[in-house]
């Protein structure tokens, strides 16, 4: 189960009124390699890894809400007071018409969120490699953003989100580094 | 020198429906601790390499299949 601090786990500011950033901010909250997608990916992988790595699959998956959060935030805080004038203006008519000023877990171009963006392959070098490609796309993603925003403040936020990849890639490492150690050499059959 | 496959012993609540696997194992093939490739490393006969796949006994990951046991006692 989960405790809830009502609080982000980084604040989030947005200093200018851009719709559109909140076009390309979506891509890490339903793309293929946003948030939402990794936290599914690392609390479901967790049940059928090894022992000692579970603990850290479950450790990156509730962060990963953190931040799933955080980007709800910074595309709702962008968007909140735009009118359908300025949402049409900033690309996002197609999102208005269906969905008002309501989040939805879908990717930059529209793409509904689909359970195939992620998987579980059972076999823990398998899926390890899998979550370190993940927060290597992901922090990309964030790069790709950063460079076409230019709002200072909310680029902050995007920064520390972008560390925190680099910082779960390594630690994905160091549980492959784990795993490959040789531990119980005992010969089974 | 390294083994292919590594156990491990997962929890087992007395509370679970099914008898326990106790031992779990998984793979670690040799590319994982190969790093970039030596030069001149040993190699098959071409046509044992050809029912390898592969040229180089340091690359040769055989695989037994896997054979899990579930304890009856």
């Amino acid at each position: 189960m989960w405790y809830y601090e009502k609080k982000l786990q980084y604040p989030v500011k947005v200093s200018s009124c851009n719709p559109r950033l909140a076009k390309y901010l979506i891509e890490q909250y339903g793309g293929a390699d946003g948030e939402l997608a990794a936290a599914l990916r690392y609390l479901n992988q967790r049940y059928t890894i090894p022992d000692k790595v579970i603990g850290l699959l479950t450790d990156i998956g509730t962060e990963e809400f953190a931040h799933l959060e955080m980007i709800a935030t910074m595309v709702y805080k962008l968007t909140k007071d735009a009118t359908p004038e300025m949402m049409k203006e900033a690309g996002l008519a197609p999102h208005y018409a269906n969905h008002d000023k309501a989040l939805f877990y879908h990717n930059a171009a529209g793409v509904p969120w689909t359970a195939t963006y992620i998987q579980a392959k059972g076999d823990p070098i398998a899926d390890l490699y899998e979550d370190i490609a993940a927060e290597e796309k992901a922090r990309a993603t964030y790069q790709w953003i950063i460079n076409l925003s230019d709002d200072p403040d909310l680029n902050d936020g995007l920064k520390y989100l972008r560390e925190r990849e680099v910082v779960h890639s390594q630690r994905f490492r160091e549980a492959v580094e784990i795993l490959k150690e040789e531990r119980d050499k005992q010969i089974y059959f | 020198m390294y083994t292919q496959t590594k156990y491990y012993y997962p929890y087992h609540s007395p509370f679970d429906p099914c008898k326990p696997i106790k031992v779990k194992s998984y793979e670690t093939p040799p590319n994982l601790y190969m790093g970039f490739q030596p030069p001149s490393l040993p190699q098959f006969q071409p046509r044992e390499a050809l029912y390898h796949g592969t040229l180089w006994p340091a690359l040769f990951s055989p695989y037994p299949g896997k054979r899990e046991v579930v304890d009856n006692e």
